[in-house]
This record gives C-alpha cells, sequence and structure tokens, in this order.
C-alpha cells in the first residue's frame, strides 16, 4: 500500500466519522442527509484505499444514490416545515442526548479494547478485483445471492402494499 | 510491507456504529432514527470489509454486498411504514407509537 | 370359654357403629344399647368363671387378634391380656355400665339427642374395655384417647349451650397435657426397653434399669403425668367440676366409676415400673395425699349437688393414688371396685332427685325428700356411708380402711401419709353427711315434680346391695390379685395394730357426722356466720373455687397463650411465605414499568445488555 493511499485511508476516515456526527445532530432532514452523503462518499474512499473498489462503487450507486435518496423522496413527500425543526429543537435536549451518547461512548471504548487486546493483527493490502468479488459470489455463496434477491422481493411486495392511498373506509389496518 | 493495520479499519467502524446507535437512541424523529440505523449498517460493513481485505479475500466485499441488499429492502419497508405511521398519528413522533406498554 | 374375650370389646364397638350410622326408633336404640352391655357383662361373666375354675398357665391369659403394625422391629398387635387385674377391673366396668345404661334409657326419654347419646355412651364403654384389656401400651394409649374423646363429646353433650362446649374443650385440653407426657413416656420406654408389651416391659425394665436409674425415673414420671390427667388429680384436676355439665349418667360412668380410675389402672399395671423408682412411687403417694385434702375441702364449700360429688370422687382417686404411692397396690384396685359401685350410685340417685325436682341442683334449694323420694333417700343414704367408710356394713370402709392401713405399715407408707388419710375421712364424712342432710332432711325448699320410674330405681337399688356387700369380697380379692399385685400384709414397724387403725377411723368418722349434723341440721346459724366472718369467707371463696388453681391456669397459661395469639394475628410464620409473594410483586410492578411501549428506550435496552455482556466477557 503507497503511503499516498495509507494518507488518503486516515483521511477519509476522519471526514467520514466527522460527518457522520454532523448528520446525527441536524435538526433538518435534508442536512442530516446530506452530510449522510459525505459520509458515505468518504466510506466510498476508504473502501478505495483498503483495495476494495467493487464495494467502493456500489457504496456510491446503491447506499449514497439509492438508499439516500429514498430517504430524500419520503422527506419530500412528508413536506416538514418550519414547525418541525421548532420542534426537532425541543426535543433535541442536553438531557436527551447526554445518555445516548455515554452509552454509546463506553460500547465503544469496550469494542476498541476488545480490538487493541487481541493484538496485532496484519495490515490492510492487497485489491480484491471485482473478478474474484464475482467469482466467489456465483461459486460458493450462490446461496446467499438467490436468498437476498428473496428478501428484495419481499421488500418489494411490502413496500408496495404499505405505501399503498389510504381506503376510503373508516377502518384501516397498519 | 507495512499499511494500515486491520486494527483501525475495525475502529473506523466501530466509531460509525457507535455514532449511528446514538443517533438512534438521541433523536425522537422517526427518520432520523432510520438514518442512524442506515449508518450503523454502514460501519458495520466497513468492519467486514477491512477484515476481508486483511486476508486478501473477496468474502469480506460478499458480505458488505449482503449488507447492502438487507439495508435496502430494510429502508424501502422502514419508510413505507413511516408513512402509514404519519397517516395515522399525523406524526413523526416515535413516542407517539407507544400503545404496546404495561 | 375364654376365647370369648374379644366380644367384650366389640359387641360395643358395633353397636356404637349400629347406632351412630343407622336410624332407629327410641325404643330400638335403647334395646340395642342396653342389651350390646348387657351381652357385654355376660360374656365378661362366661369369661370370669371359666377363669376360676380353670386358670390359665401362670394365672394370665392373652388373645392375639391380629397385629396392628410391623415396622422396624415395632410389631404391636391388637391382643387383649387377661389377668386377674384386667379381669376384676373388666367385669366391674361392664356391670356399673350396664346399670347405667339401664338407668339412662329413662333419664335421656325426654332428649332430642337420644341416639347420639347411646351411641356415644357405647363408644365409651368399648374403649374403656380396650384400654383395661390391652396387651401393649400402645392398644391401651388408643383406648386411652378413645375414652378421651367420649368424654369431650358428652361432657359437651347439650352443645347448644356454649358452656357445655367450653367444659368440655377443658377437660380435652388439660388431660392432653397428661396423655402428651404420657406419649413422651410410651417413647421413652421404647426406644429403651425396645418393646411396649406391657408384660415384656415389665420383666425387661428390672433387667436393663437398676433402682433409681434415671430413665426409669423419667418413664414413671411421665406415665404418672399421663395418670393425673386422665385421673383428674393435681395439677390436673380442674377439668372435673366443669365436666358436670354433661348428663347425670354421663358423669355416674365416665366422671365418678371408670374413666377418672384409668390412670390409676396405667400404675397398678405399670408397677414394676415404679417400684424401680421410689421417688416416682413417693410422688404418685404426695399426689394422691394432697388431692384428697384439697379436694375434701372444696368440697365442703359446694352448693351444687354434683359438683360435691365431682370433688368427692377428685378426692377418693387420691385415696387410690395414695394406696398405689405406698406400695398398697390391690388395696387401690378394691377402693377401685368399691368407689365405682358407691359413687355410680350417688350419682345415679343424685340424679333422681335433681330430675324430680325438675332440673334443680342447688342442695340449699333441696331438703325435706325423705318422705317424697324413699328408694334415692334410702339408696343414697347407704352409698354415702359407703363413701364416708361406715366400718362392718359397707364395701367402702372395707377399701378405705385397708387404704388407710396401708398409708401406715405398707413398704413406703409413713405416720404422717396416715394422719393425712384420717383427716381426709373426717372431710369425707362432714361433706357426704351435709349434702345428706341438706337434700333429704330439713324443709323441703322446692317441691317433687315427677316420680322416677322403675328404670331409674332398679339399677340404685342393686348398686345400693353391692355398696353392702362388696366388702366382704375383701379377702379373696386379695387372694385373686396376689400373682399380678403382690400385697404383704403391711410390714413396717408399727405401734397400732390393723384393728386399731380401724377404730381410729370409724371415731373420726362420727367426729364428722355430728359436726355435719351440727352445722347443717341443728344449729344452722353457726355455719353461716362461720361463713361470713371474714377469715370464713376468704377460706370459703378459696375452697369453693378449687383452692385458686383454676385463677392460677388463667393467669399462667391461658392469658399469655391469648395474647400472643391476638400479637401473632398476621402470623409472622406465615408472613414469610407471603413475603415470598410480596417480593414478587414489588419484583412484577418494578419489571412492569420498564415496558413503557417507547421503541428508543428498548434499543436503549439492546445497547446497555451488550455493554454488560462484552463487560463480562472481557473482565471476568
Amino acid at each position: 500500500m503507497t503511503p499516498f493511499l495509507e494518507v488518503a485511508f486516515y483521511v477519509a476516515g476522519v471526514i467520514a466519522v466527522l460527518s457522520t456526527a454532523l448528520a446525527i445532530s441536524r435538526l433538518v432532514a435534508v442536512h442530516a442527509l446530506l452530510y449522510l452523503i459525505v459520509s458515505l462518499l468518504a466510506v466510498a474512499v476508504a473502501f478505495y484505499t483498503m483495495g476494495a473498489p467493487l464495494v467502493a462503487a456500489l457504496e456510491v450507486i446503491i447506499y449514497a444514490g439509492a438508499i439516500v435518496v429514498l430517504f430524500i423522496f419520503v422527506v419530500m413527500m412528508l413536506n416538514l416545515g418550519a414547525e418541525a425543526r421548532k420542534t426537532e429543537r425541543e426535543w433535541l435536549t442536553a438531557k436527551t442526548w447526554i445518555g445516548p451518547v455515554i452509552l454509546s461512548a463506553i460500547l465503544l471504548a469496550e469494542v476498541i479494547y476488545l480490538i487493541i487486546r487481541a493484538g496485532p493483527h496484519g495490515a490492510i493490502g492487497d485489491v480484491v478485483t471485482p473478478k474474484e468479488v464475482g467469482l466467489a459470489l456465483y461459486g460458493p455463496y450462490l446461496i446467499g445471492v438467490e436468498l437476498a434477491s428473496m428478501l428484495l422481493l419481499g421488500a418489494l411486495v411490502g413496500a408496495c402494499h404499505l405505501g399503498r392511498p389510504a381506503p376510503r373506509k373508516a377502518e384501516r389496518s397498519i | 510491507m507495512t499499511g494500515v493495520p486491520m486494527a483501525y479499519g475495525l475502529i473506523l467502524g466501530g466509531i460509525l456504529f457507535a455514532l449511528g446507535l446514538a443517533g438512534l437512541l438521541m433523536r425522537r424523529n422517526l427518520l432520523f432514527i432510520l438514518v442512524s440505523i442506515e449508518i450503523m449498517l454502514n460501519g458495520a460493513g466497513v468492519a467486514f470489509v477491512a477484515a476481508g481485505s486483511r486476508w486478501g479475500q473477496p468474502d469480506g466485499q460478499i458480505m458488505f454486498l449482503f449488507i447492502l441488499a438487507m439495508a435496502a429492502s430494510e429502508v424501502s419497508v422502514g419508510l413505507a411504514l413511516i408513512l402509514r405511521l404519519n397517516r395515522q398519528h399525523k406524526t413523526l413522533d416515535a413516542d407517539a407509537a407507544s400503545e404496546m406498554r404495561g | 370359654m375364654l376365647d370369648l374375650l374379644w366380644l367384650v370389646p366389640a359387641i360395643p364397638f358395633a353397636s356404637a357403629l349400629a347406632l351412630a350410622v343407622l336410624r332407629f326408633p327410641r325404643k330400638i336404640v335403647a334395646w340395642i344399647a342396653v342389651c350390646s352391655i348387657a351381652a357385654s357383662t355376660v360374656v365378661s361373666l362366661l369369661v370370669t368363671a371359666s377363669f376360676l375354675s380353670a386358670p390359665p398357665t401362670a394365672n394370665a391369659y392373652t388373645q392375639v387378634l391380629w397385629t396392628w403394625l410391623n415396622v422396624g422391629g415395632f410389631r404391636p398387635e391388637i391382643a387383649l391380656y387377661l389377668d386377674p387385674l384386667s379381669l376384676i377391673m373388666m367385669v366391674v366396668v361392664a356391670f356399673v355400665s350396664f346399670l347405667i345404661h339401664l338407668y339412662s334409657t329413662e333419664f335421656m326419654i325426654d332428649d332430642d339427642g337420644y341416639s347420639r347419646f347411646f351411641a356415644y355412651m357405647n363408644l365409651f364403654v368399648a374403649s374403656m374395655l380396650t384400654l383395661l384389656l390391652a396387651d401393649n401400651l400402645l392398644l391401651l394409649y388408643l383406648g386411652w384417647e378413645g375414652v378421651g374423646l367420649c368424654s369431650y363429646l358428652l361432657i359437651g353433650f347439650w352443645y347448644r349451650d356454649p358452656v357445655n362446649g367450653l367444659a368440655g374443650r377443658k377437660a380435652f385440653i388439660v388431660t392432653r397435657v397428661g396423655d402428651t407426657a404420657m406419649v413422651i413416656g410410651l417413647f421413652l420406654l421404647f426406644h429403651d426397653l425396645g418393646t411396649l408389651n406391657i408384660q415384656q416391659l415389665m420383666l425387661r425394665a428390672p433387667q436393663q434399669w437398676h433402682i433409681g436409674s434415671g430413665a426409669a425415673i423419667a418413664a414413671a414420671f411421665l406415665l404418672l403425668g399421663g395418670a393425673v390427667g386422665k385421673s383428674a388429680q393435681l395439677p390436673l384436676q380442674t377439668w372435673l367440676p366443669d365436666a358436670m355439665a354433661g348428663p347425670t349418667p354421663v358423669s355416674a360412668l365416665i366422671h365418678a366409676a371408670t374413666m377418672v380410675t384409668a390412670g390409676v389402672y396405667l400404675i397398678a399395671r405399670t408397677h414394676v415400673l415404679y417400684s424401680l423408682a421410689p421417688s416416682a412411687q413417693f410422688a404418685v403417694a404426695v399426689v394422691g395425699a394432697a388431692t384428697l385434702l384439697i379436694a375434701g375441702f372444696s368440697a365442703l364449700t359446694q352448693w351444687d349437688l354434683k359438683r360435691v360429688l365431682a370433688y368427692s370422687t377428685i378426692s377418693q382417686i387420691g385415696y387410690m393414688f395414695l394406696a398405689l404411692g405406698v406400695g398398697a397396690w390391690p388395696a387401690a384396685i378394691f377402693h377401685f371396685m368399691s368407689h365405682a359401685f358407691f359413687k355410680a350410685l350417688l350419682f345415679l340417685a343424685g340424679g333422681v332427685v335433681i330430675k324430680a325436682l325438675d332440673d334443680e341442683h342447688n342442695i340449699f334449694r333441696m331438703g325435706g325428700l325423705r318422705k317424697r323420694l324413699p328408694v334415692a333417700f334410702w339408696t343414697f343414704l347407704i352409698a354415702g356411708c359407703s363413701l364416708a367408710g361406715l366400718p362392718l356394713i359397707t364395701a367402702g370402709a372395707f377399701s378405705k380402711d385397708w387404704i388407710i392401713w396401708g398409708a401406715l405399715s405398707a413398704a413406703h407408707g409413713s405416720p404422717g401419709l396416715w394422719i393425712v388419710a384420717l383427716v381426709g375421712v373426717l372431710l369425707t364424712s362432714l361433706y357426704t353427711f351435709r349434702m345428706i342432710f341438706l337434700v333429704f332432711f330439713g324443709e323441703a325448699h322446692t317441691q317433687v315434680t315427677r316420680k322416677p320410674g322403675n328404670a331409674m330405681l332398679i339399677p340404685c337399688i342393686v348398686l345400693a346391695f353391692l355398696s353392702i356387700a362388696g366388702g366382704y369380697l375383701k379377702t379373696p380379692f386379695a387372694r385373686f390379685l396376689e400373682t399380678t399385685l403382690p400385697w404383704d400384709g403391711g410390714t413396717g414397724v408399727v405401734p397400732a395394730s390393723e384393728i386399731g387403725s380401724e377404730v381410729i377411723a370409724f371415731l373420726v368418722l362420727l367426729l364428722g357426722l355430728y359436726l355435719a349434723y351440727l352445722f347443717f341440721l341443728r344449729k344452722k346459724a353457726y355455719a353461716t356466720t362461720l361463713v361470713s366472718s371474714a377469715v370464713g369467707s376468704g377460706v370459703h371463696r378459696f375452697w369453693f373455687s378449687d383452692w385458686g388453681m383454676d385463677w392460677l391456669y388463667d393467669r399462667v397459661l391461658v392469658r399469655p397463650l391469648v395474647w400472643f395469639a391476638r400479637v401473632d394475628k398476621g402470623d409472622f410464620i406465615d408472613g414469610f411465605y407471603t413475603g415470598v409473594g410480596r417480593v414478587n410483586e414489588i419484583a412484577w410492578r418494578g419489571l412492569s414499568r420498564t415496558e413503557t411501549g417507547r421503541l428508543r428506550w428498548y434499543a436503549a435496552g439492546i445497547a446497555a445488555g451488550s455493554i454488560i455482556f462484552i463487560a463480562v466477557v472481557l473482565f471476568l
């Protein structure tokens, strides 16, 4: 791994962390989503430096390009206005975030301790080409692919059903 | 040759996961909760890819692909649910739907 | 003929069962009840005839019916043991019971619970006979408890009045105290000697225990405890006066002639044990002596006819205990026999009087019945003389003089006990003739409303005859009992001879008679001034309340128990178990508060849980 890629990894990592931290603390939904996109892009760069170009691309295309776009569609549909921003401010008091932050910090500390304690591992290194991934995917992991497709089918059907317009009658089911 | 130790990749994943968890617990708006879930999934994926890269095997990336597929389906269904909830309760407050208490 | 022995207790059992379970019209009930006891008596007489004409080996006959238990080397049997002692007692109990049953057919004629009464009475007789004929102490204890149960049922026979129920309960609880001591004694005997078979015990005890050994003394004292409870001696005598709440035939049968002598029987049966424990035997004598005095004083002050007789019973059984305590075993049994006759007669004749005066119990409201109820008067007089001990013509004299002589001359006798016995004679004569003079002489305060019928009078007459004639059986009696209850005719260095003692006793009796005549017939004023004086009224009240024992027991035992029961109303032991439930409830309440229904709360729970798990894995 060239030093350039190493530096790129650290920079991308820092950006990802920062933008994620910002994303979870915005008051307007769209701002949060934008910061999320930045985070995802940074992570994609990190993937590239780790020698995983396929997932780097997929991160951008699917995660940032499809999932977050879906979020934006819904946000636009919901049409949250200025009073939403005020509500968010009320809901995000110091009393509210201090507990979760402490909880997550403890968890993070434990996880880092676990990782470090396990001793020196190896180094992230060589590139794993998309060809290798493809061969593995349609080789040993074939069943996973099929299951994933069924999962997506289920999600499709579910989302279709749930997203139907409201029926005229009073009786509703969620 | 030396490179970025795998530990740092795992730690990056861990930090992203923790941030997502914090966001999940902090925010009351359901949309933000979903966003935080996505962040957590992403973090997990980073850890997988880092590990796979250390051993030079495609398994890490394949795992990330599956995570991606799952995230996509979960987001679509989740957003549909949020829309229904909004239609019923006229709000995106996660605490509004708390009738199953005891 | 001897193998008919099992019928003696079995017939009354069967009739009790029949009367309890089935419904018969009154006449049939009377016939069944009386005939069953009559049959039992006839069989016992047949057995006696057979025993006397052809005595079995070792002068004892055992009839084993079946094995009751067989567990770990403990093998009590349902077996009947017949030797001179149990033979005499069996015959007396059966015959007196027969007469009293006959009497009750008329006495209880107006009562609703006619059938119930006879069922209980028959059951009682069956239990008593079982007790007497029992081969081993466990079967004896069965009979013991059976008579205790029937006593409770019959004392509280008129259950609609709570006072009677209270009296029944008191009797049961007080005798229970004695029974518990007895059971512990049985445990001790079994533990040390390995058997409860009475004959085996009497063989093994001297082998294993030397005279004065701790175990023998303990066992003897414990059995004494049981005997004291059942026979209403000090300190457990408080129940007998209150037991007079039951019908008069019950008082006659259970509380005069039979059940209360069960303690005497027990001690006589296990006399080998008492020979091994001289201190226990001395205690028996002391208990007897003290009781006969205390009860005698109390009898002087009572106004209820039946209560006078109750205290008199306690006192006479004290004589029997005294006899046992000094080692004059056959004297005690002889006195039991004559006492059964004259005390049952006193109760029955007294019952005639009470019934005739329409249920009047107060002797100060009776009087002048000599002419109106002649049969009752003469039989009562004969019985009273027998009780007091009029020499040569009454059975009571023979038996009581035997005891008084034994108190002086027997192996463990002493002049002190002899003096006490003589004081007892004075008291007996005093209260007996007080009773007779107040009830039958003087002016009539209450009129006679109904005359007794034959069913009530015939038993009285028969018993009166026995109260006179029974005494002449003394020498054959002693000879008959020699094998089981030896009597050495009195050893000890004594200044007076036996005749001398009897003469002194007679003189004391006459003194009592004269005093009673003086106070209660001639100059009634003396008695009233004596009682109304300051000292006199205090003493009178003290003796009236049975020397304050009821008050004492109430203060020392009953009140603390009731207080504790009230304090423990919440039942602190149960509190532990309800506490478990309550802890669960609190935990439930706490845990259900974690079910808020809020999404983020649950997510936080998951996060916290995973933190804890990881921490556990890392650091433990």
